[in-house]
């Protein structure tokens, strides 16, 4: 079980990997897309990512609700 | 008592290629003008640049005459040479006739065995397995393949989603006999569907009969289980990732074919595998979309004959399909 400095610390080096963004720049209180431009198909990349990675499920509904990266980090948190 | 049988058939390869678009070119400031969307979105979302849209006029069966014509010209064949067409597509608009009785009949193929075949984007690849072992079996001698597509006619144009990414063409495949195991030129099929995610690529059953897909469901099923399949058809031919010369996904989304071209090669295909990537000025043209990519990268000598070539079709049903074969 990862914890969440930890989920937030792959998740960055996910997002870093699909969408060519610094780890640096990826905190709990970003936008994906707002602050990140991260698009919705760059977005479905992550999670499949997430899902190898931590060991949970992201579905596309649950996807949408997931506005920022502290989103991301708790639902990980939560159901991995 | 016992039945006679044909003599079974080694295997079988392709001779000959052809394809046809529509002249007129739609870009995406043409699109722009009718829906809130511009050119930079495009091209970042699915990597279309313009698309080729038939006239009214223009029938997905004059297509494919004007294709399989060419695919045949190309074999070196005659016409009568032919003895059964299969026409892979999704969108004619009444379900009888097929279109491959009638496009064999303007080819001037006499009386050959000809039906449609529809496993959507995944078509063409369908069909050409279902040639080669057709051949194989002894049931047919010189199979022309078609892919034949007029999407524009099931396009809903005020919906952004959709209207952007497909477009019309159609392209040609000639299959014949291979007598010696060097001559095989059509690898085993690698093929499936996933019945239970129908409803995410439909035509809508009301009274608007128009194209509805549900994009990310879509992409994020096409990037995960398409290059295992491809990896599968890899396999089945006694190949690896590292003897292809050349990758002809069906051509959805370049983001697809890129998704799918970085798994092959981190399972040993080499960065010098050449990917189609005709969907940038062509569309997503459905079943028609691997033979006229691979035809275009042939007249451009981006490909040569005698090169492996690994083709994977994917889309409604959802179904997919995949071989290697060797550029004629």
């Amino acid at each position: 079980m990862a914890d969440s400095t930890e989920i937030l610390a792959g998740l960055a080096e996910i997002v870093e990997e699909v969408a060519g963004i610094d780890t640096a720049e990826v905190s709990a209180d970003k936008s994906f897309v707002d602050d990140l431009d991260i698009d919705s198909l760059s977005m479905v990349e992550i999670a499949v990512q997430a899902e190898d990675k931590f060991g949970v499920k992201i579905p596309d509904d649950q996807l949408a609700e997931l506005k920022t990266v502290g989103d991301a980090v708790s639902y990980i948190e939560k159901n991995q | 008592m016992s039945f006679q049988l044909p003599a079974p058939v080694p295997g079988a390869r392709i001779i000959g290629l052809g394809s046809t678009q529509p002249e007129h070119v739609v870009t995406n400031d043409d699109l722009a003008l009718r829906v809130e969307t511009n050119d930079q979105w495009i091209r970042d979302r699915v990597g279309i640049v313009e698309r080729r849209i038939a006239d009214k006029d223009t029938s997905l069966v004059d297509m494919a005459v004007e294709a399989g014509s060419r695919a045949v010209l190309d074999s070196g064949l005659a016409p009568t040479d032919i003895d059964t067409v299969l026409v892979a597509t999704c969108t004619m608009t009444a379900p009888i006739p097929n279109a491959a009785a009638q496009t064999a009949d303007r080819i001037g193929i006499k009386a050959p065995a000809a039906f449609d075949l529809n496993a959507a984007c995944a078509g063409f690849c369908y069909a050409l397995a279902t040639g080669a072992d057709l051949i194989r079996a002894g049931s047919a001698k010189n199979v022309l393949v078609i892919g034949s597509e007029k999407l524009s006619d099931w396009i809903d144009w005020d919906d952004r989603s959709t209207c952007i990414i497909f477009a019309d063409g159609a392209g040609a495949a000639v299959v014949t006999g291979a007598q010696t195991p060097d001559e095989v030129g059509v690898g085993p099929v690698s093929w499936g569907s996933a019945g239970d995610m129908a409803p995410v690529i439909h035509i809508l059953e009301d009274t608007t009969g128009k194209l509805f897909q549900e994009g990310q469901s879509v992409f994020r099923w096409a990037t995960t289980k398409i290059a295992p399949v491809a990896l599968d058809a890899i396999a089945k031919a006694g190949l690896t990732p590292a003897d292809i010369d050349v990758l002809v996904p069906h051509q959805a989304n370049l983001r697809i074919v890129e998704a799918v071209a970085k798994r092959l090669r981190k399972e040993g295909a080499r960065d010098e595998m050449r990917v189609a990537d005709d969907i940038v000025h062509s569309g997503n043209t459905s079943s028609a979309s691997i033979p006229m990519a691979l035809d275009h990268m042939r007249t451009a000598g981006t490909v040569r004959s005698g090169e492996i070539a690994l083709l994977v079709g994917f889309g409604a049903g959802l179904s997919f399909a995949g071989q290697v074969v060797r550029v004629p």
